[in-house]
């Protein structure tokens, strides 16, 4: 990998990491919300360190565009009630099942030996397209052919189609 | 030591374990939805690794392909909860899911 991947990942890490932190411990619902919108665009960084330039995109149009966007008009609505984004009683008990766990999956990731189970260190990017469309096209094949996922892509759109029925019927006003 | 498969499921298991805290311990129910959209994004970043990383000699893309099907996940659920979560608070003026107590025995 090269030297400046390697220094934009260690970036991007502590910049992602420290953002979910402060969504999770910041008072203020709409400055949680503000990093919360930060840790999507460190992790779209991610995705690109990674080759996944297509993901990268998307990730900033549906994360940061809508998703982003939509959790800031429901803090907006329901700011009368609100006294902040304060902790309920199970604060410690969370903290420590968190940390157990957090210890369990750090463990096993670095316990476990993936070059038997046929990871590379350097892997070669054979799928990439000369001209710089990386492997957007690849993952056009993949979606729409026959034996790749077409079938649940369109399931998918069909999901797609009953969440926004159901979210404008559930927020329909009742006659 | 470059930076490998290991790094990108260590940050993968940081975060998820930073939005599973939060899930639980928080009391307004927009702040739980953005520890989920966390949680999701931390898979998301495993899922990517994974693709790049577990190949012999070509890109496997199955794992970019779900990524992009944990998006649209995300998408509806973040609109279908919003929905919700503003049902609840125009019927209820609160977002506390512990003032929802309807169903509790």
């Amino acid at each position: 990998m090269a030297v400046g991947t390697e220094v934009a990942f260690w970036i991007l890490a502590v910049v992602s990491v420290g953002a979910a932190l402060a969504v999770v411990l910041l008072k203020d619902v709409f400055r949680a919300a503000l990093f919360l919108v930060l840790c999507f665009f460190t992790v779209a960084g991610i995705y690109v360190t990674l080759n996944a330039d297509f993901l990268a995109a998307v990730q900033v149009l549906v994360y940061v565009g809508a998703v982003g966007i939509l959790l800031i008009f429901a803090i907006m609505f329901t700011r009368e009630t609100q006294h902040g984004s304060l902790f309920n009683r199970l604060k410690l008990p969370a903290l420590l099942f968190a940390a157990v766990l957090l210890g369990a999956m750090i463990y096993t990731m670095t316990a476990t030996d993936w070059t038997s189970l046929g990871a590379v260190a350097e892997p070669a990017l054979e799928g990439l397209q000369e001209g710089g469309t990386g492997l957007t096209a690849s993952i056009g094949e993949e979606l729409f052919s026959e034996d790749g996922f077409l079938l649940p892509l369109e399931i998918a759109g069909v999901m797609l189609l009953a969440a926004v029925l159901g979210g404008i019927v559930i927020m329909r006003e009742k006659e | 030591m470059s930076v490998g498969l290991e790094h990108y499921l260590v940050l993968a298991s940081i975060l998820f374990c930073i939005g599973i805290y939060g899930a639980l311990t928080k009391r307004n129910a927009v702040v739980i939805l953005m520890c989920i959209e966390i949680m999701l994004n931390a898979v998301n970043i495993a899922l990517v690794a994974f693709s790049k990383y577990l190949a012999e000699d070509v890109v496997l893309l199955s794992g970019q392909v779900f990524v992009i099907f944990v998006l649209v996940v995300a998408a509806a659920e973040a609109a279908v909860g919003l929905a919700i979560i503003m049902a609840i608070y125009r019927s209820r003026r609160s977002v506390d899911p512990g003032d929802i107590d309807l169903m509790k025995g």
